[in-house]
């Protein structure tokens, strides 16, 4: 029964699950899985349940099937919204990604003095909560009292306004680019620091410079990295509301109300008690979103095999 | 690399100097260097004591939510990452499937669908609404799993199990301390987390008796845009330092942890 054989290691659960009883797994899963069955799989079972009716104005709630998601494709403010974040996505979240591979590619050269002095300091916006960082950007970003007013002022320009409604969408991304560029860093270089140094000795052998071992060795190593801190990008991207949200307070005219899909579900359900149909959008948003981490993910596996 | 720790670094110090300003001298000096009277002392009091000092039971809220809501999440995502790693049971594909799908779900998309929920069990403007959801964390489920599957060796488990120690047993004397550094990482981004939550409770919470931090702030910022409204930014800007002072002050104190537990475990 507990003799120990040569591929324990390898397979710890098959050999674990003669000596324990079989149930014993669910004592410390259970727990996990009764909260996650509370806060994950319920509300959106709900959702789902709920996108399917209407709320009457004589009646109470009405059956209605698909109707609040057909209203949903043909709703131009839905379709605005997710534009935005679409073009938000496409721009933002490359410029991030490169600039985090770039800083953990720098941190990993060794040849950095200080460097965890700048690992520390790129990766401290990430303990800012969005709040703070929105209302401090928010602030640098204002005529009045901000950095381009003061800027405009000494000099006696007349600078681009960042919360002007031609660049609030840039001023939001910079915003994001400055909370997240040094957590998708970190995934970076910690993925880094476990390629085997074998295979650095090999290509000093061969010869091979440093912009050679960054292409064939550092890149394919982490393609795993850059693959899930692209799809959580993604995914936070169609996620926006935080930034857009308490922006708004300082430019409530390039701000709407359905700015991106989430604030355009959350104002439907809490300023206008649209609750079925702002459940049919958060629905859309889902899948849209799953589908497009998948397409990103299986475009991103093929263009490095 | 220069000009990234000048961009990291550049608004934080916008706050600090700007929260050493009173709100007239705010408006009126040049926003990257000190000026005028040092008002930060003025400012912290102001703070603390604007509102019969609703910012303290702000912050009461927050460090409540976070010892709940993120060390439960700890304590859950360790023991079922754990379980997940070390055992097997009926289900666990299940499990794995489940889970790992969850991840790709908008949190946001739930906030709604779990608000109408809690509110139909009368959890809305309670602690809970904002607790019971903070508990989960699926990543730091997938951070310990992998983990544990390094760093405890099943030999040493069996070893335990000759000698006749129960399951629990061997987890809480033995396995725990093998996977600190594993713990202390997610405990990080759990508190980071928890502590930086606004989507949530401005959705649960309607009073701002049991805001955290974020909420009040910004509903102190809101304030100077609505009729009537005091206008005090100043004490947003200084709010908003006294916010991330303790959150940056427990990054820079724990780094040495979680960086070993964050490359031992991350993304493979």
């Amino acid at each position: 029964m507990t003799t120990t054989s040569p591929v324990a290691d390898a397979l710890p659960s098959v050999r674990s699950r003669k000596t324990a009883g079989r149930w014993m797994g669910w004592a410390f899963v259970g727990p996990f899985m009764a909260v996650f069955l509370l806060v994950f799989v319920a509300p959106v079972l709900y959702a789902f349940y709920l996108s399917l009716f209407q709320n009457q104005m004589v009646g109470g709630d009405k059956f209605v099937g698909g109707a609040n998601y057909f209203q949903a494709l043909g709703d131009p403010q839905f379709w605005d919204s997710v534009i935005r974040v679409a073009l938000f996505l496409v721009v933002q979240v490359p410029i991030m990604l490169f600039l985090a591979l770039f800083a953990a590619l720098a941190l990993d050269s060794g040849r950095l003095r200080a460097s965890s002095f700048f690992r520390i300091s790129v990766f401290l916006p990430y303990a800012v909560p969005a709040v703070v960082a929105t209302l401090m950007w928010g602030f640098i970003y204002g005529p009045r009292f901000g950095l381009f007013g003061s800027i405009n002022d000494f000099f006696g320009l007349n600078l681009a306004e960042p919360l002007s409604s031609s660049w609030i969408l840039a001023s939001i991304g910079n915003i994001n680019t400055w909370e997240f560029t040094g957590y998708n860093m970190l995934i970076f270089y910690s993925a880094l620091k476990v390629i085997p140094a074998e295979l650095y000795e090999a290509a000093n052998l061969d010869g091979a410079g440093t912009f050679r071992v960054i292409r064939s060795i550092k890149l394919p190593s982490i393609r795993g990295a850059i693959g899930i801190a692209s799809i959580f990008s993604v995914i936070g991207s169609f996620q926006l509301f935080n930034e857009p949200n308490i922006l708004k307070a300082l430019a409530p005219n390039s701000i709407s109300s359905y700015f991106t899909p989430n604030m355009y579900a959350f104002n439907l359900s809490f300023a206008g008690q649209q609750f079925n149909y702002a459940a049919a959008i958060s629905i859309i948003m889902g899948v849209l979103t799953v589908v497009v981490a998948y397409v990103v993910q299986i475009s991103g596996s093929r263009k490095d095999a | 690399m220069g000009v990234m720790a000048v961009y990291a670094l550049l608004p934080l110090f916008w706050l600090v100097v700007n929260s050493t300003k009173t709100q007239t001298s705010l408006f009126s000096s040049f926003g990257l260097w000190f000026s005028g009277d040092f008002a930060l002392w003025d400012n912290i009091v102001g703070t603390l004591t604007y509102n019969d000092g609703e910012f303290l039971r702000w912050l009461a809220n927050t460090v409540l939510y976070v010892v709940v809501g993120a060390g439960g999440a700890t304590f859950l995502a360790t023991l079922a990452g754990y379980g997940l790693a070390k055992f097997d049971f009926p289900g666990k594909r299940g499990v794995f499937a489940v889970v790992l799908g969850a991840v790709a779900i908008p949190g946001t998309a739930l906030a709604v669908p779990t608000f109408l929920m809690f509110s139909q069990m009368g959890l809305t403007n309670t602690p809970w609404s904002v607790i019971i959801p903070s508990l989960i964390s699926p990543f730091g489920l997938y951070l310990v799993w992998i983990y544990a599957l390094e760093s405890v060796p099943t030999e040493v488990l069996e070893a335990a199990r000759m000698d006749g120690a129960g399951e629990f047993r061997t987890f809480f004397t033995i396995s725990l301390r093998m996977l600190a550094p594993g713990f202390i990482t997610v405990l990080l981004f759990t508190v980071v987390a928890t502590w930086n939550n606004y989507f949530l409770p401005l959705i649960m919470l309607s009073q701002s008796t049991w805001y955290p931090l974020t909420v009040g702030l910004n509903s102190w910022n809101a304030q100077a845009t609505t009729a009537g409204g005091e206008a005090i930014y100043n004490l947003v800007i200084t709010g908003s330092l006294l916010t991330i002072v303790p959150i940056v002050g427990a990054f820079l104190f724990l780094q040495r942890f979680w960086q070993s537990g964050l490359s031992a475990g991350s993304v493979k």
